[in-house]
């Protein structure tokens, strides 16, 4: 197979399915002429041109909204938020129209939209540029919320993403733009609702999605070491959500570990380990760990910003904590 | 602490009930035109005014905001609607739907909460929908719906369907960050053929109870436009025959050339803002009053009598109504509930149920 880039991944996507279906547009800040300022989009303005491939001004409430429209009228248009920190300038759009109008349209209208672009943190962008926000849209029924993590999943997804009905949360992991993996040839697309084991175990459930996926393999393969088989679920899809594949795999281990970057209230780590206990409660044989991002908004100093995230450190002790086995 | 209407305005703008732009509309209108623009009137006020009823009966739940004293602006500016048009308004939007092909039953079941509703009982007065007849809604957010509208007018002409939208907006849209949004994009994508919108500013007087010079220190509206390349106009909105020649103008000039292109109509809530606001404190009775002088089927009814029309004939018309209306009321009460299975349909376009999601 082809290695790629996430970044190549998600281009390669995007242009091969405006080669298939010329209602598929992108709009954005500086995705054309610029060629993106993480560069997804680059060359593809010389491409596809500027009708298709089209720099909007600096406002996401209104070209978001403008997507909004385009969808209803037919179009399939992808949206970069230049980062998810810019989308609550736009999350009227998303959330009071994107989301709702097939439902209060009776289903007469529906929006056929993927809104992309980097989410999380952990290059000092400090509070204002900062968030993880697959809690945040995951809340809203009538969106659809991925957060793929290889290069694989991340094209495979995305022609998932642009051909669904529906309007698509694509939270990218930034971090990892630059990160290669095996991409399979030709078409193909991977399903959302989906979680991937990511690494078979025995003795205990790891679940993430997204850049701390990457983390948990390192994990694993420190518990190896000390003879502990972790066995790594990536959920991929936050909304739908694969419930089955988490309980089935708790079930063999009897115990989980639930990491991510967001803050831990209200979040995903909060809806998995209430659906372990509803689901699996009698396998359990520790209660769920949850490993979350602290509790402020993020902080600028390198230091702070590297105590602020999970850390491998952090992952093992909840790890030990659900075996009951003594802290180091 | 409750206010009068201040009269000191600046520049060109709707002031005491619409004068200023009050000009004889050049427009011949055939005799049967003019029949037929007040069937839709009449027939839009007798609905609204059954609304009305059905609300304080208690029949009709949720926000309901009501068309009375508008009538002539979507009457006369969906004279000049092409199938194919797509239109969009905000949460006043009865008239709109009517006026478009929905009947009269649909809507009341709707606004009932019946299962026979335009959308299943499942948006109410705010959100009406009938795509079939290039209705795309009734949106509850103020200013909200105004990018969806410069979209789908990108994707008309994206697609070459020689088809433009009418995007219907209120004068207490137009201080919200939505508009200023959508209106530079109309104007930078209509630079390139790619925006026919034709705005239509239904300048009411009053964003809910705060009046147009109470919320803006600029209160000509449309000059707002100005300031994002969109060229505009004024309208008398009580007039349709003055709001069918600035349409049909209009229609025709965002058609021919894709570029959008703003009216602003000069227009009065006659009734409270939603049917639940009684009080009113925002405004003297007798402001109101003079603007019931310039009723828009009133004046109507003038140029009717003004055409050979007799006074039998259109009391004729006004009764037909009434049992078109009254048919709907009845069809809504003896209407069905929704399943409640409804409840979770609709959610997704795809296969995907609720539960899925966890």
């Amino acid at each position: 197979m082809p290695v790629m880039t996430y970044r190549d991944a998600l281009r390669a996507a995007m242009a091969e399915e405006m080669e298939r279906d010329e209602q598929v547009v992108l709009l954005g800040e500086d995705i054309g002429v610029y060629g993106g300022t993480h560069l997804v989009t680059n060359g593809l303005i010389d491409q596809f041109g500027p009708r298709r491939v089209i720099d909007t001004p600096i406002s996401e409430n209104g070209f978001t909204g403008a997507a909004i429209g385009m969808a209803m009228a037919g179009m399939r248009p992808i949206v970069e938020m230049m980062t998810w920190n810019f989308s609550f300038q736009a999350a009227d759009q998303i959330i009071q129209n994107a989301a709702k109008i097939h439902y209060f349209s009776g289903g007469q209208v529906h929006v056929p939209l993927v809104i992309r672009g980097p989410n999380g943190g952990g290059v000092q962008l400090s509070a204002q540029h900062t968030h993880s926000l697959e809690g945040f849209y995951g809340h809203f029924p009538g969106l659809k919320v991925v957060s793929p993590v290889t290069p694989e999943d991340v094209k495979g997804m995305m022609l998932a993403s642009i051909r669904d009905p529906d309007p698509v949360i694509f939270l990218e992991a930034g971090a990892l733009y630059g990160t290669k993996g095996d991409v399979p040839e030709g078409d193909y697309t991977v399903e959302f609702g989906k979680a991937r084991i990511a690494r078979e175990g025995s003795d205990v459930t790891l679940v993430a999605y997204g850049r701390q996926v990457n983390m948990l393999l390192r994990v694993a393969d420190d518990l190896d070491k000390e003879g502990v088989q972790a066995e790594v679920i990536d959920l991929r899809s936050i909304r739908p959500f694969d419930t089955e594949t988490i309980i089935t795999s708790v079930k063999k281990t009897n115990r989980a570990v639930v990491v991510q970057e967001q803050w831990r209230w209200f979040s995903v780590a909060s809806e998995v380990a209430a659906l372990i206990q509803e689901h699996a409660f009698d396998y359990l044989d520790a209660p769920v760990e949850r490993v979350s991002g602290a509790e402020v908004p993020a902080p600028y100093a390198r230091n702070l910003e590297v105590a602020g995230f999970p850390s491998e450190e952090q992952i093992l002790e909840a790890v030990r904590r659900v075996l009951y086995q003594e802290s180091r | 602490m409750a206010t009068t209407k201040r009269t000191a305005r600046r520049g060109k703008t709707g002031n005491d009930a619409g004068t200023d732009s009050r000009k004889e509309p050049q427009v011949q209108l055939e005799t049967e035109e003019l029949i037929s623009l007040y069937q839709k009137m009449v027939e839009i006020r007798l609905f609204e005014d059954a609304c009305q009823r059905g609300f304080r009966q208690g029949k009709i739940g949720g926000y309901l905001h009501l068309y009375i004293g508008q009538e002539a602006v979507a009457t006369g500016f969906l004279e000049s609607h092409r199938s194919g048009d797509r239109i969009i308004t905000a949460y006043r939007d009865h008239a709109h739907a009517l006026l478009l092909g929905a009947t009269p039953r649909q809507i009341m079941a709707e606004l009932y909460g019946k299962g026979t509703g335009l959308v299943k009982g499942k948006g109410g007065s705010m959100h009406l929908f009938d795509a079939e007849n290039d209705f795309y809604g009734g949106y509850g957010i103020v200013g909200g719906h105004i990018p969806l509208g410069v979209g789908m007018a990108f994707a008309a002409a994206y697609n070459k369907e020689d088809s433009i939208v009418q995007l219907y907006l209120g004068d207490g849209a137009i201080n919200n960050g939505a508009f200023h949004e959508a209106a530079n994009l109309s104007g930078l994508w209509g630079q390139d053929g790619l925006n026919p919108c034709l705005w239509i500013l239904e300048n009411n007087q009053y964003g809910m109870g705060t009046s147009v010079e109470r919320a803006t220190a600029n209160t000509n509206l449309a000059s707002k436009f100005d300031a994002y390349g969109i060229e505009h106009e004024q309208v008398d909105g009580m007039d349709v025959v003055a709001v069918i020649e600035s349409a049909r103008r209009a229609s025709e000039r965002v058609r021919e050339s894709g570029t959008p292109f703003a009216v602003e109509a000069l227009t009065y809530r006659i009734v409270p803002h939603g049917a639940a606001d009684f009080l009113e404190r925002y405004r003297t009775k007798e402001e109101v009053k003079k603007w019931r002088e310039r009723d828009p089927i009133g004046l109507l009814e003038q140029r009717l009598e003004d055409a050979g029309v007799e006074e039998i004939a259109i009391a004729k018309i006004r009764e037909e109504k009434q049992d078109i209306v009254a048919d709907a009321v009845k069809f809504a009460e003896e209407s069905p509930v929704p399943e409640l299975s409804e409840l979770t349909t609709d959610v997704y376009a795809s296969e995907m149920h609720v539960a899925d999601a966890g």
